[in-house]
């Protein structure tokens, strides 16, 4: 069924830290080794060692400079994986049903065995969250690591997407967003999590939370700018070297 | 977006076809016989010649019939659905028109909406994409619509209609482009509400995910060619609109329609690569791109 579900209980997703990424792609290769051998047709890669080598990845992280009005530019490491929308513009699209969001978790699935390969979800995806694997093609998209997560033959400290517990910074938290009370909810209530593109009204259960405000320098003394610099001119060797070649 | 050949091939002429379809529908022509016949014959060529070009485009073709399943929901599907009750009434239509000389009127006015309305489940397609701001506007539909009717015009040969309807579509084209070029920064989308980082001052990509490139860009960011765009407008709008105008007002010659429908389909065709290529998703934006 493509039509999406009214709501869903439980609201499974990731929040991201955007102040604590240090941008090491650690979630990127982790998420393409669990997910190129488990659930699903594998993450092809087109001439990997080439000269124009490319390949399916269901994450990717961007860097973006930040440059306030005043002070240093920020460099911001960006994940981006699917958000698993509640309003997910990619389900209601697909002509075969292959697009689907659970009802018990709100995660959003490709039935692999029913997608025809139109990619009209990766069109209606404003995140660029879905890719077409160019030797499957089918259409590849975040599982929410849905073989871990409820996965009982694994020890309990991994069941949750494998970015998650790689991530060596602790930028990557999942949970569930439906419930108020747990720890993610509280993280985004506490920092402010983010909706990416809200214009779009997608509604993405996934947050980001925004880098914390850069210290500033505290002032010393309030007297401290009106003092003159200790040195306006320079003396001694300096001195005469700079009026050498001022009269060159 | 990319300008897949096959998607610009399938709806220039199904588009067509479908056109044409809604003419004989309302019998323009009112032929019979062998006559019809050549008429019909002409229309299913060209809509389901479309319509198979349009399956070239898949990953998994065999499994097309699946794309039936959610009408409920899916413009894709409800076109799925249209077109192919389109073409089952029409045949019906046509088999009474060519064999038993008989005009169903009713059959032939549902099979001419079924028609139009395949056109126009194909415009929602791209009408309803949020993410493409140029397409997300109800003058897809009329674009769409307007050259479907005015190519069936002239494959009708119903001339009065046809140059009417063509200038029609003209002004329809030119509305197109002209809103259209603005729709981008309308829509509200840029790389401060991507990455919602805009409140810490200008927002910049530093660094792409990958060196190299990947399906997103190759389907979604497509540059080439956007420098000719002026040119090519030019060229779409002389070969689709005003060359075969010129070509209808002078007096009814066999050789001169061929010209003006040859012309009207390149001009087709560049419009509707522009329609492509022009066209820019919202997922350019994480990749600092248009």
């Amino acid at each position: 069924m493509t039509t999406l579900p009214e709501t869903t209980h439980k609201k499974l997703g990731l929040v991201i830290d955007l102040d604590t990424c240090v941008g090491c792609h650690a979630c990127v290769i982790s998420c393409k080794g669990w997910n190129t051998e488990n659930y699903g047709a594998p993450l092809s890669d087109q001439d990997p060692y080439g000269a124009d080598p490319s390949g399916t990845f269901l994450n990717r992280v961007h860097s973006y400079e930040v440059q306030p009005a005043e002070g240093a530019a920020q460099l911001i490491h960006f994940p981006k994986s699917c958000l698993h929308c509640e309003d997910a513009p990619c389900v209601t699209v697909c002509p075969t049903g292959a697009s689907y969001k659970r009802v018990e978790d709100g995660i959003v699935l490709v039935n692999e065995s029913d997608c025809i390969g139109c990619g009209l979800c990766a069109w209606a995806c404003p995140y660029g969250a879905r890719e077409m694997d160019a030797e499957e093609k089918v259409m590849k998209k975040c599982t929410l690591c849905v073989d871990r997560i409820y996965n009982e033959n694994i020890p309990e400290v991994d069941r949750v997407p494998s970015c998650v517990r790689t991530c060596p910074a602790g930028a990557r938290h999942f949970g569930d967003l439906g419930d108020p009370d747990s720890a993610v909810s509280q993280l985004v209530a506490e920092r402010g999590g983010m909706d990416l593109m809200p214009e779009q009204g997608t509604k993405p259960v996934n947050k980001y939370l925004p880098p914390r405000p850069k210290d500033a320098l505290p002032e010393f003394d309030v007297l401290a700018p009106f003092l003159d610099p200790v040195i306006a001119e320079p003396k001694g060797f300096l001195g005469w070297l700079d009026k050498a070649l001022e009269k060159l | 977006m990319h300008p897949a050949p096959s998607v610009i091939f399938f709806s220039t002429f199904s588009g067509l076809g479908f056109g044409l379809l809604f003419f004989l529908g309302f019998g323009f022509p009112a032929v019979t016989g062998f006559t019809a016949f050549a008429f019909f014959a002409i229309a299913y060529v060209l809509a389901v010649g479309g319509l198979i070009a349009s399956t070239f485009h898949l990953g998994h073709p065999e499994r097309a019939l699946k794309a039936f399943t959610q009408w409920r929901s899916s413009w894709l599907s409800r076109e799925g659905w249209c077109a192919v009750a389109a073409l089952l009434v029409m045949a019906l239509y046509g088999a009474g028109l060519v064999f038993l000389e008989q005009r169903w009127t009713v059959l032939g006015i549902i099979g001419a909406f079924l028609s139009i309305g395949t056109v126009f489940t194909t415009a929602m397609i791209y009408g309803q994409l949020k993410t493409v701001p140029r397409w997300n506007t109800p003058l897809t539909p009329a674009y769409l619509l307007s050259i479907s009717i005015a190519g069936g015009a002239l494959m009708a040969g119903q001339i009065t209609w046809a140059i009417a309807l063509l200038v029609l579509a003209g002004a329809v084209q030119v509305i197109t482009w002209t809103m259209g070029d603005n729709a981008f920064e309308s829509a509200g989308t840029d790389l401060a509400s991507a990455t919602q980082l805009g409140n810490i001052g200008t927002v910049r990509s530093f660094e792409p995910p990958h060196t190299g490139t990947n399906y997103l860009l190759r389907e979604f960011v497509y540059v080439i060619g956007r420098k000719h765009a002026l040119k090519l407008r030019v060229i779409a709008l002389g070969l689709m609109v005003v060359l075969p105008v010129l070509v209808l007002l002078l007096p009814f010659n066999h050789w001169l329609a061929l010209v003006a429908v040859l012309s009207h389909v390149a001009g087709v065709l560049a419009s509707r690569w522009l329609f492509f290529a022009q066209a820019e998703h919202v997922v350019g934006l994480y990749y600092g791109k248009r």
